[in-house]
């Protein structure tokens, strides 16, 4: 075989079909031109995924299709393939590929001081953003690697170094293993290329997070914007190389579903539509998908099965990690279903071979074959704005396969791989199907020979009469050779024969003592040839996908409901206090009405007697359903946002909402003095991220003091500041040039768009509140001096927990304490943190919240508050607003919600006893209405979880008996992230 | 005065006030005079209540307990519409031996080596330090305090939290050697470019390997009499002799089940499984061998994403509803996480945990499992006089408000370093 394929190679590297520049002088020897045609006739021809055409005929000249058709008219001067039986079809594209591309150098270790600055000069001020960077100029084709994506199928692929945040521009190559890069690199610059991922070959530190990557992009776009209104005073040649391959195709790796509709919107924001690598977890949300508008990148990679043989092991399997092997490969009839236009990708294939075999798995789960066609040819064309390549049109590349049949038919095979003129023989299609029984007569003895298996790679089975014979068996490359003992194994006969056609064959054979003898293998029958189906692509049943698509997920969102509470204990955290045997209306999603003996038509109606129905629970910190908590590159980070790095689908939304949770504030870590930006979100288990943020929500930012801002628990000596004096003055100069920055501005000065500042900007105009994560009375007194200095006010100090000390400053100077109940002792900071906090402040007049900054605390909050009552006696009113109305005031929602009262959002809480109790439990958690969380609900769920899993492992099984491959099973990490996470 | 001498001396009245201020509250005097608690609802920390109960003890002990006609002695204290309680025990702590978690200089639990049952946490129990107090007023007045790390981390002892210094302090020295079991599952090593999440360990075989050579060469060691000495496997003679526990930190099924046969095979009687995640799905073998279980806090993260949100809430009454004998464990907690003790407790009875058994497994069966049930962990006649009286019920945190407390019928402090700011940040604005 191998032999063979070398050989066709030699063959038509020495006609090529494709000479060298014709410019070039030529010195081994003479120079001609091979004027030739290639005809390939009788062929099932698929000129496009929308066009075949049976019985035609493609011409082919120099590299390009001359003309396709039935009724080719084929010159004399052709050499003529009968294609009989076979089918072409235009070679495959892949427009994500690394192919040839420079493999990035990971940077060395700097040690323990992180690099704040950039490590070259003349560029942008972040050295991931490497639009500077081409793919072509340290390109190197590579054979071996060219040869395993022909192999696949593929003809041309589109290049690019997988490195940085902009990433440069790719290169649009073609395969054709027998020309020079002159020939075969279709472009130099085919596309620019983004990730969220920082470079490899930099420590520079920023940025370290989700949310900072997408910031510092926001801000190189306005950079750019401002350099190409020619107003920098500086060159800089990053954003000159970006500004001229703005035209190109911009294609963005986003990786999943949430970094999908992340990315949209930053191109949205600057007016630019990504193509976008997607993960294959479209199907979760694909109406999301659709919106975003944008054409898809997919990896046709499908999970393998797990191995779910040993149950202790398979324990840690999570219902989301079943459902992904489940649903996955239904992925592409989704995004074909729902009209959003995707092409396939090799990428994250660990062997480009499983493409084929994935798309007719994907077929199978009923993507219709025109559009696995179409992901493969004019898809990626399409998205490359290439328009000689993907299709088998005059003046198009001739790039083709040609096949033994439909390509989506599992025992399909692909022979050749044709790019530019050129061929590159996948599996030699001229071995004879040897398969089936025979006579086998060597000297006077006369055998049974059975050859079954595949085609490619039968093997043989030897009897006399019925007695099997030990044997050894190979057929490649036009001969077979056959050794047999005897039934003793005291002889042996070496047997080989060239087999030119089927049916009978005859040859020569050695036996042991060195006679040589003919011998003749006359066929009886041919061989069942059902063994030759190779790979059958059967499916199983799916599963249906929910929101989030994971245990305790809903099949349908929540809906808002008309319910009327009969007979509750109503906690108002109003003046009304707290209301026994009272009835709250909710309707439309607002509290209608609150009074007794109420009626309501088609309302449900709940006995809520002896139960106790309070405001949903409020956290005012919280670092839940986050990606990532800290931009630790700088600093200052006031440029980062919380909203950008929601995870929607963390488990720990569910949870809150047991807990009786409906809001989260979620801050950005404590790692910088200036912090991001906060995303307040209701706890709308299955919504996205977008959806799970406040409408106008308030605008907050997150500030730090202390230990984690000096970096005072790490090694970390290189960053400003290292002391509580350096804290200062860093928020002194920050503000200044906020204020500086503003009054250009206002004054109508044409000012560089500074995000950062525009955001520090907003503090000092009252438009954007700052939550301070605070410990000991020096900083909480200086915060509020250099905030009186620039004439805001600070508005909640977050921790908090030496509050008690400064409480009357506080008071005055009129800002919030959100505190922990009980927490001290796990730093030196907190050695005077008291759970008597909370309420020496609230005595001397400040707005007190208790907060969690936990994730298991934030479930029980109800608890936290009681402890105000244990720790200083609280009354109990008193501190049950301490989780509801004090911290909606403290972020400016005590408009909407925090208590009880007629025109608020119906988020609610029912439960089962004194809901500070630490024998309570949320029976439903209600927002805006709807109903999302119900104890009873819960219980179902518990049993359709158990349910799912046993029948989803139950399909997994099954694949590992049908000789599926498997893998181990092993978890995914759920993250928790907390105010130091870095 | 120079500016430098005022400094110095401005430093030296500072270190002085912060003396003043911080200094632990005095440990209890010795019980001179009976005492005769009267009219309180007595949780006796076996299951039973008292109504309208006279509880009197006398130097340290327990003398009488009954109801409002058992004869009083002594100093009558009117405890009417109050509750009373056994003091409460912390299990597997490291109360005294950490003082501030992010200060290294402070932190004393965790020694060098991997098999370390020489390595006592008694001597280094910080007996003044500011977190102990703090325990007192929530009710908690005995604790165990075990090292951390390691495979075999050292030895634990039993100590009252109210003494002048940790001889004073101990009421069972060495009670228990801890055995870190090895998981059944790894985290792939991100930094090495592994899968972060967990996969099979496949280590596994080889680690426990290792945890039984050591045992049984502990074992060897300690039947022979005289060999020269070796103060590692010494350390262990107890676990053979039946003084001493082994706790064994173990999660899953497999872990739980190589510990426990490892532990029986090698003739160690007293096993106290600590953790115990799955151990619900196997309360058979674990009755059948006596292994009592101190399960994590219950205010804790449900172990899988799958995982129920109540998981840990209710763990401890899966446990007993089976007939197991379960307590409650703070090691994965903060330091001073140890006084929502109650509330851990608590937590099981929304779950549906009758009140009394809750409270059993943080006083009774706590003191079963530390082998100090004939002194301590119920109100009874004969035991010692370790409890305190709540305004409330102390397993919620509305109503746990001590009124007072006694460790072996001292009367204690239930001031602390931080109601002492309390009162002087009250004082400032004149609340």
């Amino acid at each position: 075989m191998k032999l063979n394929k070398l050989l066709v190679c030699l063959v038509f590297s020495s006609f090529g079909m494709v000479s060298a520049q014709e410019y070039f002088p030529k010195h081994d020897g003479v120079k001609v031109k091979n004027n030739n045609f290639y005809a390939f006739t009788n062929a099932t021809i698929h000129t496009s995924p929308s066009q075949t055409l049976q019985n035609a005929t493609l011409l082919v000249h120099d590299g390009r299709v001359v003309s396709v058709g039935t009724s080719v008219q084929i010159p004399a001067n052709s050499v003529v393939k009968d294609l009989s039986g076979k089918h072409i079809y235009p070679s495959f594209i892949d427009a994500y590929s690394n192919f040839g591309a420079k493999k990035p150098k990971r940077a060395s270790s700097n040690g323990r001081s992180a690099q704040y600055e950039p490590s070259r000069e003349g560029f942008y001020w972040n050295d991931h953003i490497m639009s500077d960077q081409n793919t072509i100029e340290g390109f190197s084709f590579s054979k071996k690697d060219a040869e395993k994506l022909l192999q696949s199928g593929f003809g041309v692929v589109n290049s690019f170094v997988s490195d940085g945040i902009v990433r440069g521009t790719g290169t649009l190559v073609s395969l054709n293993l027998d020309a020079s890069n002159s020939v075969r690199v279709l472009s130099n610059k085919s596309a620019q290329y983004f990730s969220l991922s920082k470079s490899i070959t930099s420590n520079q530190s920023y940025p370290t997070s989700l949310m900072g990557s997408l910031a510092l992009l926001r801000q190189f776009y306005a950079d750019s914007k401002w350099y190409a209104q020619g107003k920098s005073q500086t060159k800089d040649r990053s954003i000159e190389a970006f500004l001229s391959n703005k035209s190109l195709p911009q294609i963005f790796e986003a990786g999943s579903l949430d970094n999908l509709l992340r990315v949209d919107k930053l191109g949205d924001q600057n007016a630019v539509q990504y193509t976008i690598l997607s993960g294959g977890d479209s199907y979760k949300n694909p109406q999301k998908v659709k919106a975003s508008g944008a054409t898809l990148i997919v990896p046709l990679d499908f999970p393998k099965a797990y191995d779910v043989s040993n149950p202790a092991e398979a324990e840690i399997l999570s219902l989301e990690q079943l459902l992904e092997w489940n649903q996955a490969p239904s992925n592409p009839k989704v995004l074909e279903e729902n009209g959003i236009p995707f092409a396939f990708t090799a990428h994250k294939l660990k062997n480009p071979k499983d493409l084929l075999s994935n798309m007719r798995l994907a077929v199978a789960y009923g993507l219709s074959k025109n559009k696995a066609l179409e992901a493969l040819t004019t898809a990626p064309a399409r998205i490359l704005k290439q328009s000689n390549i993907g299709q088998l049109k005059a003046g198009y590349l001739a790039n083709f396969l040609i096949t033994s049949g439909d390509l989506f038919e599992a025992d399909t095979k692909l022979f050749q791989n044709w790019t530019q003129g050129t061929a590159y023989v996948i599996e030699d299609e001229n071995d004879v199907d040897i398969r089936g029984n025979y006579s086998l007569a060597i000297h006077s003895t006369n055998l049974k020979l059975e050859i079954s298996g595949s085609k490619d790679k039968p093997s043989v089975k030897v009897f006399k009469d019925s007695i099997k014979l030990n044997s050894k068996f190979n057929y490649a490359d036009s001969w077979m050779e056959l050794s047999v003992d005897n039934e003793d194994k005291s002889a042996k006969y070496l047997l080989s024969a060239r087999i030119d056609k089927a049916g009978s064959f005859s040859g020569m054979g050695i036996a042991t003592d060195g006679s040589d003898f003919k011998f003749t293998a006359t066929k009886d029958a041919n061989a069942d040839q059902k063994s030759d189906k190779g790979q059958q692509y059967n499916t199983h049943e799916l599963m249906p996908v929910s929101y989030p698509n994971k245990a305790f997920g809903n099949i349908q969102l929540p809906k808002q409901q008309t319910i009327l509470f009969k007979n509750a204990t109503v906690w108002t955290s109003e003046a009304a206090g707290i209301l026994e045997h009272t009835d709250v209306l909710v309707k439309d999603g607002k509290i209608a009405k609150i009074g007794t003996n109420l009626s309501a038509r088609n309302a449900q109606v709940i006995d809520a007697t002896g139960k106790h129905l309070t405001a949903g629970i409020i956290d005012e910190h919280s670092h839940l359903a986050l990606s990532a908590v800290n931009e630790a590159g700088h600093n200052s980070t006031a440029e980062v946002k919380m909203e950008d790095a929601i995870d929607s689908n963390h488990p720990g939304i569910y949870r809150s909402l047991a807990g009786g949770v409906t809001s989260l504030q979620l801050l950005h870590g404590s790692a910088n003095p200036i912090g991001g930006r906060s995303a307040i979100i209701k706890t709308k288990w299955g919504a996205t991220a977008d959806e799970l943020v406040y409408e106008n929500s308030p605008q907050f930012i997150k500030f730090a003091l202390g230990e984690n801002v000096k970096q005072s628990n790490w090694s970390s000596y290189s960053r400003f500041p290292q002391s509580r004096m350096g804290v200062e003055q860093l928020f002194v100069n920050y503000f200044q040039r906020a204020k500086e920055y503003d009054k250009a501005k206002k004054a109508g000065k044409d000012v560089r768009y500074d995000e950062e500042l525009e955001v520090l900007a907003q503090i000092i105009n009252g438009e954007r509140f700052i939550s301070c994560h605070s410990y000991v009375q020096s900083e909480i007194n200086m915060l509020m001096k250099v905030a009186e200095q620039f004439g805001f006010r600070v508005n909640t100090f977050t921790h908090i927990l030496e509050g008690y000390k400064v409480a009357d400053k506080m008071a005055e100077h009129g800002v919030g304490g959100s505190t922990f109940s009980d927490w001290w002792a796990y730093k030196f900071e907190v050695n005077d943190a008291i759970p008597y906090n909370a309420a020496i402040m609230q005595r001397e007049g400040v707005t007190v919240a208790i907060n969690s900054d936990d994730a298991e605390m934030n479930r029980r909050l109800n608890q936290e508050a009681a402890k105000t009552v244990k720790y200083g006696g609280m009354s109990e009113e008193e501190a049950w607003k301490m989780v509801t109305i004090n911290p909606a005031k403290l972020l400016h929602l005590d408009h909407r919600v925090g208590s009880i009262k007629e025109g608020k959002d119906a988020d609610l809480v029912l439960w089962n006893d004194h809901p500070m109790s630490v024998y309570a439990k949320a029976e439903k958690t209600l927002i805006e209405g709807a109903v999302y969380f119900d104890l009873e609900e819960d219980l179902a769920k518990r049993k359709t979880l158990q349910k799912q899993k046993g029948e989803l492992m139950q399909m997994m099984l099954q694949e590992k008996l049908l000789g599926k491959p498997t893998q181990k099973p092993k978890t995914q990490e759920t993250k928790y992230l907390s105010c130091e996470t870095l | 005065m120079t500016m430098k001498k005022t400094r110095i001396i401005s430093t030296l009245l500072l270190a002085l006030v912060v003396l003043v201020v911080k200094a632990q509250q005095t440990p209890g005097a010795k019980q001179t005079q009976p005492i005769s608690i009267v009219g309180a609802t007595a949780h006796i920390g076996n299951g039973e209540v008292l109504a309208n109960a006279t509880l009197v003890f006398e130097n340290g002990i327990i003398t009488a307990i009954g109801d409002a006609n058992t004869p009083t002695k002594g100093t009558v204290i009117d405890a009417s519409g109050k509750d009373l309680y056994p003091g409460l025990i912390a299990l597997e702590t490291s109360l005294g031996l950490v003082e501030v978690d992010a200060v290294r200089a402070s932190d004393d639990e965790d020694e060098l080596g991997d098999f370390i049952p020489h390595v006592r946490s008694q001597i280094a129990y910080n007996a003044e330090s500011k977190v102990i107090e703090s325990m007192r007023p929530n009710g908690i007045l005995l604790a165990q305090v075990a090292p951390k790390g390691g495979i075999i981390s050292g030895s634990s002892s039993v100590m009252q939290l109210d003494g002048w210094n940790w001889e004073d302090a101990t009421v069972k020295a060495d009670d228990a050697i801890h055995l870190n079991w090895p998981s059944s599952f790894s985290r792939g090593r991100w930094w090495l470019g592994e899968d972060p999440g967990l996969k099979t360990n496949t280590n596994y075989p080889k680690q426990v390997a290792a945890i039984k050579e050591f045992l049984e060469q502990a074992q060897a060691y300690n039947k022979a009499s005289s060999t020269e000495r070796n103060q590692v496997l010494e350390a262990t003679a107890g676990l053979f002799k039946g003084t001493q526990s082994l706790y064994i930190n173990a999660d899953t099924q497999q872990e739980i089940i190589d510990g426990v046969q490892t532990a029986k095979g090698l003739g160690i009687d007293r096993i106290v499984i600590v953790g115990g995640t799955m151990a619900y799905k196997i309360t058979d073998f674990l009755k059948e061998n006596n292994v009592s279980v101190a399960v994590a806090a219950t205010h804790k993260l449900p172990p899988t994403e799958d995982a129920d949100y109540d998981f840990y809430y209710k763990l401890p009454k899966l446990l007993s509803d089976a007939g197991i004998n379960v307590g409650i464990h703070t090691m994965d907690k903060a330091n001073f996480q140890t006084r929502n003790l109650p509330f851990f407790a608590g937590q099981v009875v929304g779950q549906g945990m009758d009140k009394e058994e809750a409270l059993g497994m943080i006083t009774l069966k706590a003191a079963q499992m530390l082998g100090i049930d004939d002194h301590y962990g119920s109100l009874e006649v004969g035991k010692s006089a370790t409890l305190f009286i709540s305004n409330g019920d102390a397993l919620d945190m509305r109503t746990n408000q001590l009124d007072a407390a006694y460790i072996d019928g001292r009367s204690l402090s239930l001031e602390t370093h931080q109601t002492t700011l309390y009162k002087r940040y009250s004082g400032k604005y004149g609340h």
